[in-house]
C-alpha cells in the first residue's frame, strides 16, 4: 500500500484513537466511531485507505456479514493479512475503520450496505463485487427494491475492471449483474420469490421453475452458473462435487459458502485449501452463538425480514424445542411491523413459542392469525425462566438482537 | 399456480347464521375470497387482511375459501370479497395492464362484489395512476379517482377518522407512498386524516358502494378490525360481536398504536 498524504494519515490515526476510547470506555466497540472521527477530518479517507489494495466489496439483502466472514477465512489459506468490517458496520465509517486498522493488508473484505454499493465501488475501485440477493427490507426507509437493483446495475456497468460475484437464481441480482463486464455465475438458490415475478428488464412476468427463471416477453433469462450448490454439497467449475459440512447451519449459510469458495478461487485459492477454512467458522458477530444461562442452552438466530425469518426456520432445533421471537421497530428495523405478515409462522404449530421484543404484540397478533400457540415474555431472562432446562433458539431482528447480546453479555 | 387454501375448520360451534341481504348467493363452499396478484401486489405484508378476514369469519361460523389468483391466471368472477395489495412502480403498471385485459375484477365489482384495495392497488381502481418515470398509466376505472406522483414520500404511522355513514373506528395504520390522490364526485373520502398524509389533501382513501382503496398499507384490517367486519357484513348481512378474548390482542395493538402516535 502507498503512502497516504499527511491529512489522512492524520485522520487515521485520530480515527483509530477515538476506536480505542470507545473500546475503553465499554461506550461501543470502536468499529465505526475511528471512521466517523476520520472521515469527519478526510472525506476522502476510505478511497486512500483502499488504494493499492485488493478490494472486495459483499452485498445483499441477507448475508453481508456471514459471507464476509467466509471470504476472509477463505482469503486466509494465501497466508496474507486480510482487513475486513468483521462486525456489520458497513457504511463509509465502518469501512473506513477497519481499513484504517490494518494499514498494511493487501486484502480489504468489505461488507457494503446495499444503499452505499455504487458509491463505494467509486470509492475502493475493488476487484471483486459479491451480490447475494434482494428482497424487501426496511422499506419505510430503503429505496424501492427494484431502484436498488438499477442502481447497482449502473455502477457495475461503469467499472469495468471489477469481477462480478453473483447469485444467478435471483432475477433482480442477475439483472444488476448482467451490466458487468466480468460474471462469475453461482447458483446460489433463492428460496424468497415474492419480490421477483416481475422482469427487472420489461416489466413482464418471469416463468418459473423450481431451478430455472427466464422472462416470458423478453430475452432476459437464467443465466448459466459455474458454481452450483447442490443440497449439501457444491459443484465446482470442474464438475467435480464437494461436501460442504459445514459448520453454521442452514441453507443460507450453505449459499453464503458457495459464494466464498468462488470469490477465493477467482484470487488464486483452490476450494481443497479454503473449505477446511469456512468449515471452521462457528459463529459470526453473535450469529449462531450458543450461550448457557441456568441450565439453558440459548442459540442466537439474526433475522431482519421476511426472507431472513424463512432461512431461519430452516436452522431452528425441531420440537418440542423452544424459540423465542423477539420484534422491535426501531429506525434501524425499519418501523413498520407489517412485514410480519409476510412471513409464515404455521411451522412453528406444534412447539413451545415466546414473544418478546418492544413490538410483541404486533407478533402476538400474527401468530393468532395463524393459530400458532404463544406466551409472552418480558425479556431473554424471562424466557428462558419460562422454558425447562436444555435447548432455547431465539430468533430476533435487528435492535432486538443486540439488545438480548447485550442482556447476556454481549458474547461472540 | 393458484393456492388455494380453506380456512381450518372452526374452533367454535356454528353461530346461528344471520339473514344476508347480499346480492350474490354464497356457494356450498362459503364466503370466497380473492386475493389478486399476491405476485405483484403483496410487498407490505398483505396477506394481513386475508388472514384477518378468514379468522373473523371462521370466529362467527362463516366458512371461507380463500384464493390467492397470479396475474398469469384469470380473475374470478364470482368472488365476495377481492383484496389487492400494494407493490412497487413496475409490477403495479403490469398488474394494472393485466386486469385491464382480463376484466374480471372490474365485471366483479360492477356486479355489487366487495373490494378492498390498498396502496399501489388503491392507485390501480382508479382512472389514472403515475408510472415508474411518473408518466400517467391508465387504470381500471372501478373507483372515481386519479392519482400522481406527489412531491416526497408520506412515510409513517396514519390516524384518521372513518366517515360516519361507515359506522366504523377511527382507522391506525402505516403509509408508505408518494402518490397523490384526487377524487371525482363518485367516490366519497374513506376518511379525513388527524395524523399522516393519506390522499394529500387531508382525506384518506376513497369508498363508492362496496369497492374501498387506502393508503394504509399491508394489513390495514389487523389494527381495523371494524373495518374487517364492514366488509363482511356487506357480504353476510350483521354479524355477531366477537368475545373480549378473541378482541384482545387487537384490542391492545389498537391502544398501542394509538398511544405512540398521540405520544
Amino acid at each position: 500500500m502507498g503512502k497516504l498524504p499527511l491529512r489522512a494519515r492524520l485522520a487515521t490515526t485520530v480515527g483509530g484513537a477515538a476506536g480505542r476510547m470507545s473500546r475503553m470506555s465499554g461506550r461501543g466497540d470502536g468499529s465505526v466511531i475511528g471512521g466517523v472521527v476520520g472521515l469527519r477530518m478526510e472525506p476522502d479517507l476510505l478511497r486512500l485507505l483502499a488504494a493499492g489494495r485488493q478490494i472486495v466489496l459483499v452485498t445483499g439483502t441477507n448475508g453481508k456479514t456471514t459471507t464476509t466472514r467466509l471470504i476472509t477465512a477463505a482469503l486466509g489459506a494465501l497466508g496474507q493479512e486480510v482487513a475486513s468490517n468483521a462486525f456489520g458496520a458497513n457504511m463509509d465509517a465502518g469501512m473506513a475503520s477497519a481499513l484504517g486498522q490494518a494499514r498494511s493488508a493487501p486484502f480489504g473484505v468489505l461488507e457494503v450496505d446495499e444503499r452505499y454499493l455504487p458509491a463505494t465501488i467509486d470509492a475502493t475501485a475493488p476487484r471483486v463485487v459479491t451480490l447475494l440477493n434482494l428482497s424487501r427490507d426496511q422499506m419505510d426507509r430503503a429505496a424501492e427494491i427494484w431502484l436498488v437493483a438499477r442502481r447497482w446495475r449502473e455502477a457495475l456497468t461503469d467499472a469495468s475492471d471489477t469481477e462480478v460475484v453473483a447469485n444467478a437464481d435471483d432475477p433482480l441480482i442477475a439483472w444488476a449483474a448482467s451490466g458487468a463486464k466480468r460474471v462469475t455465475w453461482v447458483a446460489a438458490g433463492q428460496r424468497w420469490r415474492e419480490d421477483s415475478w416481475c422482469c427487472p428488464e420489461c416489466g413482464s412476468h418471469l416463468l418459473r421453475n423450481e431451478i430455472d427463471w427466464r422472462c416470458g416477453e423478453c430475452s432476459f433469462a437464467r443465466p448459466a452458473a459455474r458454481w452450483v450448490l447442490d443440497g449439501d454439497s457444491v459443484i465446482d467449475p470442474r464438475g467435480r462435487v464437494h461436501e460442504l459440512s459445514l459448520t453454521l447451519p442452514g441453507r443460507a449459510n450453505r449459499a453464503n459458502a458457495v459464494v466464498a469458495l468462488a470469490v477465493a478461487e477467482f484470487f488464486g485459492a483452490s476450494l481443497e485449501q479454503t473449505l477446511p477454512r469456512i468449515r471452521e467458522v462457528t459463529s459470526v458477530a453473535g450469529r449462531y452463538t450458543q450461550l448457557e444461562r441456568d441450565g439453558r442452552m440459548l442459540r442466537l438466530l439474526l433475522a431482519k425480514n421476511p426472507a431472513g425469518w424463512l432461512e431461519a426456520f430452516d436452522v431452528l432445533a425441531p420440537p418440542p424445542t423452544p424459540v423465542l421471537l423477539a420484534v422491535n421497530a426501531r429506525v434501524p428495523d425499519g418501523k413498520d411491523t407489517s412485514w410480519l405478515w409476510d412471513v409464515d409462522y404455521r411451522v412453528l404449530r406444534g412447539r413451545p413459542v415466546l414473544v418478546a421484543g418492544e413490538r410483541r404484540i404486533d407478533l402476538a397478533i400474527r401468530l393468532e392469525a395463524d393459530q400458532v400457540h404463544f406466551r409472552l415474555a418480558g425479556d431473554v431472562d424471562d424466557a428462558v425462566q419460562q422454558v425447562p432446562p436444555g435447548a432455547l433458539d431465539v430468533i430476533a431482528n435487528y435492535t432486538a438482537f443486540q439488545q438480548i447480546r447485550t442482556a447476556l453479555g454481549r458474547a461472540e | 399456480m393458484t393456492a388455494r387454501h380453506r380456512a381450518p375448520e372452526p374452533d367454535q360451534p356454528d353461530l346461528e347464521r344471520p339473514s344476508r341481504p347480499g346480492r350474490r348467493r354464497r356457494g356450498p363452499s362459503g364466503m370466497r375470497l380473492i386475493w389478486v396478484y399476491p405476485d405483484l401486489l403483496s410487498t407490505y405484508g398483505d396477506r394481513g387482511n386475508l388472514l384477518v378476514l378468514e379468522r373473523r369469519a371462521r370466529l362467527r361460523g362463516i366458512e371461507t375459501e380463500a384464493v390467492a389468483v397470479n396475474a398469469d391466471q384469470p380473475v374470478p368472477r364470482t368472488g365476495d370479497i377481492y383484496l389487492m395489495g400494494g407493490g412497487e412502480d413496475l409490477p403495479q403498471v403490469l398488474a394494472a395492464r393485466r386486469l385491464r385485459s382480463d376484466g374480471g375484477l372490474a365485471a366483479a365489482a360492477s356486479g355489487g362484489a366487495v373490494v378492498l384495495a390498498v396502496c399501489a392497488g388503491y392507485q390501480v381502481l382508479g382512472t389514472e395512476f403515475g408510472g415508474a418515470e411518473g408518466e400517467p398509466v391508465q387504470g381500471l376505472g372501478i373507483l372515481d379517482i386519479r392519482s400522481g406522483r406527489g412531491e416526497r414520500r408520506g412515510v409513517g404511522e396514519i390516524v384518521a377518522d372513518v366517515d360516519p355513514e361507515l359506522g366504523v373506528p377511527r382507522l391506525t395504520g402505516f403509509e408508505n407512498h408518494q402518490g397523490v390522490t384526487m377524487l371525482g364526485p363518485a367516490a366519497r373520502p374513506l376518511a379525513r386524516v388527524t395524523t399522516g398524509v393519506g390522499n394529500g389533501d387531508g382525506t384518506e382513501g376513497a369508498y363508492a358502494g362496496r369497492v374501498v382503496g387506502t393508503y394504509l398499507h399491508g394489513p390495514v384490517l389487523v389494527r381495523n378490525p371494524g373495518l374487517a367486519d364492514l366488509l363482511l357484513s356487506w357480504v353476510a348481512g350483521p354479524l355477531a360481536a366477537l368475545s373480549g378474548a378473541d378482541e384482545e390482542w387487537a384490542r391492545l395493538l389498537r391502544e398501542e398504536r394509538l398511544t405512540a402516535v398521540a405520544g
